[in-house]
């Protein structure tokens, strides 16, 4: 239907999982380098209040070569759990094609196949020697394997966000994300996030 | 030097429209009008560079009658505009007149918070125990046991002491006097004026035709010597015991104290704030 | 798509609000904290300093109101913003600024309601109230935002109207558009229109503050500027004084009216889309104008003849632009976070001639695309 291909124009990113784990930031980041520097239209929106303490916590990015009308998302086409619970509840969100990532480390049970499963939260603490900035290594992800920004241009809306003296730290974790991002290859990944049987 | 009052009136107030006044004959209201405008008279203050609020009541009406840049605002509020006013044109001798439902009932908040806040201004407060203007109903400063049309079987609350209020609150100058005590209205209305942060003067004022007249006070006359009778300076009341000091008010100067004022901390915030952004 | 630069910016609605302000000049900002309008507060505290305004938070929005509408007499442009319990406070104060005719801006974020209500979820419950809240007959100018963008012009108009009309006007936007961040690309200052009160020009015994020119509005002195005139929320005469006479009274009123009704073609603000050939159409403002578009064009793309006409005076009604369509169209669908406050005010206006039908959300939920759209095209 004409919805459908309506909504093709946009791209739908969520960054989900618990507060505190720099979700908004990471969504913010990426808004600013799709929207200010990369120059497309882009709309950031976040759960707030007391949807926002505990279980999960949500923040979204909606990128448009065309000016957004809803800026909350409508159907994702790439979610980014950092926690069961996030991603239990917002898998159903995701398009049929859609790209789930979640952090191995944190999620146990997968919804699907179709999954991308990468340790953000072990890589930042045994690597870069935070856990904090598990964030930034998954923003790196989001980065690359959505394809919708300049990968150039994320790093410089990081640098212009984090506190003075976290850049290297920062830089460095979304450097591995995007690294560890490189190894995966979407083809490869089943086709759809629902079995053949699901398909109605 | 005695001041002519002609001079007084003739400089002062407005002639075009506004009398004749809307107070009862005997009000204390025009001896604090007087005192006012002899106070600014001595401090030789330019009219224009003078803005006086008042609120609601019968102290309400006063600034219609003079001729300075004048504001009449809602109940209680005269703080707040007075505050809007001190902010934006720091330069102004900002006066905000008040009566004690208007200061410490429905503006008690705002009255609070000024004296806290210590902004360069001036509130006097006509304390006369009584809602007049509505017709006599109590207010926060009414006597316990009076009569008033909302106490008809004596009153059970207990008063505020304004001026006590205002010194905990953190005003940098806190005056008493009555209407009896003319000179020193005028007196005390001059230092507070002059003094740089919030300045509180509460004059005890007599409202013979709500208050009076249904506790058995007198007229005005009567009260007036009431005020003289019931009058302990803050000197010799330092040297009473509590019992003594029942039923009595203590005048003169209750506080002077120099505490930083927060348009002169502001321009420091300023100064700062320029300075960061020019970093950026 | 923009084109490459450094003056775009990633801000939230909060934040246009605050660089619109700043923008149209505005250099006093009164308010207490409250969600979710705080960030205006937060970067107002930051942003005035540094350019010789002021900022201060007082003891409550009953204050707020207060020191504003003080700092705007005393010649600076004010604003203060708060949500819906705060903005039920300011209603006493606000009904002083209508008297006075003391220019300033209040924002209310709107968030849902009554009381205490649902501090983070986004509602548009205080339409009404924002046009009647304070007591007695009154004009007043309501506008609303539904983007980024919008939240940075329209507030430089609601300050430009505000101060051509000495007026106070109330600025609504909501949850969803304050906490949305876009990019938007800020003109250059010099090509931003700003609108500044008239002063008098003639000597101080000559000025009569409240006497009005052909549009019914009387150049504003400032206190300390030498006219020594006098304000009060009493009805007043020429002069400011208080009057109880009848003819002086109806005068008053009369021209309050008057000089709102001669600004008409310049107040009332509405955008259309796809209206032109409409057999029906959506009325919206605020946030769900945004939803209302995509299901106007959902539709169009699938055969429907809609249209959306979006408001973004609110008040006065902008009946100019409603009626003719009420005339073209079959029906016309107002999809609202409230009961319907703007529904009953379209059809006032209707009169029969349309079929109105309301679509309303009372959850604290966004009205989403699809809702609207299935509501369209049961038309």
């Amino acid at each position: 239907m004409n919805a459908e291909q309506k909504n093709q124009e946009r791209y739908e990113i969520r960054f989900s999982g618990s507060g505190g784990q720099g979700l908004i930031t990471a969504a913010v980041v990426f808004a600013e380098a799709v929207g200010v520097y990369d120059g497309k239209y882009v709309c950031q929106t976040q759960s707030y209040g007391p949807e926002a303490r505990g279980g999960k916590s949500k923040a979204e990015v909606v990128i448009s070569s065309s000016p957004i009308d809803y800026p909350k998302a409508l159907e994702l086409d790439l979610l980014l759990a950092m926690n069961q619970a996030a991603c239990d509840a917002y898998f159903y969100d995701l398009k049929q094609n859609g790209i789930l990532i979640v952090d191995s480390g944190l999620v146990e049970q997968y919804p699907t196949s179709r999954i991308i499963a990468i340790p953000f939260t072990d890589i930042a603490k045994d690597e870069i020697g935070r856990g904090l900035v598990a964030n930034m290594v998954a923003l790196g992800a989001v980065g690359l394997l959505s394809g919708q920004v300049d990968l150039t241009n994320l790093e410089k809306a990081l640098l212009d966000r984090v506190p003075r003296g976290t850049e290297e730290m920062n830089s460095k974790a979304l450097q591995r994300g995007i690294e560890e991002a490189r190894k995966i290859n979407l083809d490869d990944l089943p086709r759809s996030i629902m079995s053949d049987d699901d398909e109605v | 030097m005695p001041i002519p009052a002609q001079a007084l009136r003739h400089k002062y107030l407005r002639h075009n429209k506004k009398f004749p006044h809307v107070w009862c004959p005997g009000c204390g209201n025009g001896i604090v009008m007087g005192a006012l405008l002899r106070a600014i008279y001595r401090l030789d203050i330019d009219q224009d560079d003078i803005v006086l609020a008042s609120g609601i009541g019968c102290s309400g009406r006063m600034p219609t009658y003079l001729d300075f840049n004048t504001l009449h605002t809602t109940h209680g509020r005269a703080l707040t505009f007075a505050t809007g006013v001190k902010l934006a044109r720091p330069e102004l001798n900002v006066v905000a007149i008040m009566g004690d439902g208007d200061a410490t009932a429905i503006g008690g908040n705002h009255f609070i918070h000024a004296a806290r806040r210590n902004l360069n201004l001036t509130a006097i407060i006509i304390n006369n125990s009584i809602y007049g203007m509505t017709g006599g109903q109590y207010s926060p400063t009414t006597p316990f046991g009076s009569k008033s049309t909302t106490s008809v079987y004596g009153h059970i609350e207990h008063a505020f002491s304004i001026a006590e209020l205002a010194v905990t609150a953190g005003a940098s100058f806190v005056a008493r006097a009555t209407v009896y005590h003319a000179d020193l209205v005028d007196r005390l209305i001059e230092q507070a004026i002059k003094k740089r942060g919030f300045a509180v003067v509460e004059v005890i004022s007599n409202c013979h035709v709500q208050y009076g007249r249904r506790n058995k006070l007198g007229g005005a006359v009567d009260m007036l010597k009431s005020f003289k009778e019931q009058a302990v300076t803050v000197s010799r009341a330092e040297k009473m015991k509590p019992e003594e000091l029942e039923g009595k008010t203590t005048i003169g100067v209750l506080a002077d104290r120099d505490l930083p004022i927060s348009t002169e901390e502001y321009k420091k915030v300023r100064s700062q704030a320029r300075a960061t952004k020019e970093r950026v | 798509m923009y084109d490459h630069g450094q003056q775009r910016h990633l801000l939230q609605g909060n934040e246009a609000i605050v660089q619109g302000a700043l923008t149209a000049g505005c250099r006093f900002f009164a308010g207490y904290p409250i969600t979710p309008a705080s960030e205006i507060a937060e970067q107002l505290s930051n942003e005035l300093p540094a350019v010789d305004g002021t900022f201060i938070q007082m003891e409550d929005e009953i204050a707020s109101m207060g020191a504003i509408i003080g700092a705007s007499l005393s010649g600076v442009k004010s604003m203060t913003a708060t949500s819906g319990p705060g903005f039920s406070l300011m209603q006493e104060n606000l009904g002083f600024a209508c008297v006075a005719e003391v220019p300033c801006v209040i924002v209310n974020v709107m968030r849902g309601g009554p009381s205490t209500g649902l501090p983070t979820s986004p509602a548009q419950g205080d339409v009404q109230m924002a046009r009647w809240g304070t007591h007695g007959d009154h004009p007043i100018v309501v506008l609303a935002v539904s983007t980024v963008m919008d939240s940075f012009t329209i507030t430089i108009k609601a300050f430009n109207i505000a101060e051509k009309y000495r007026i106070p006007v109330i600025l609504l936007s909501d949850e969803v558009v304050a906490h949305t961040r876009e990019c938007v690309e800020l003109p250059d200052k010099s090509e931003v229109k700003v609108i500044d009160r008239i002063r008098p020009s003639v000597p101080p015994d000559w000025y009569k503050p409240y006497e009005g020119d052909a549009r019914g509005v009387s150049p504003m002195a400032s206190f300390g500027d030498g006219y020594r005139h006098h304000v009060t929320g009493l009805i007043h005469d020429v002069m400011g004084f208080p009057t109880q006479q009848p003819r002086e009274v109806e005068d008053f009123h009369l021209r309050m009216a008057k000089k709102i009704s001669r600004g008409f073609p310049d107040i009332q603000m509405t955008k259309g889309f796809y209206l032109d050939d409409a057999d029906f159409f959506i009325v919206a403002y605020g946030a769900v104008a945004r939803s209302a578009l995509r299901a106007v064009q959902d539709a169009r793309e699938a055969g429907f003849k809609a249209g959306l006409l979006q408001l973004i005076t609110l008040f006065p009604f902008p009946r100019r632009a409603v009626t003719p369509l009420l005339q073209q169209c079959r029906s016309v669908l107002i999809p609202e976070m409230n009961m319907g406050q703007i529904s009953r005010e379209v059809q006032r206006v209707n009169q029969g001639a349309c079929n109105v039908v309301k679509y309303n959300r009372v959850d604290g939920k966004f009205i989403t695309p699809r809702e609207i759209y299935d509501q369209l095209i049961k038309l």
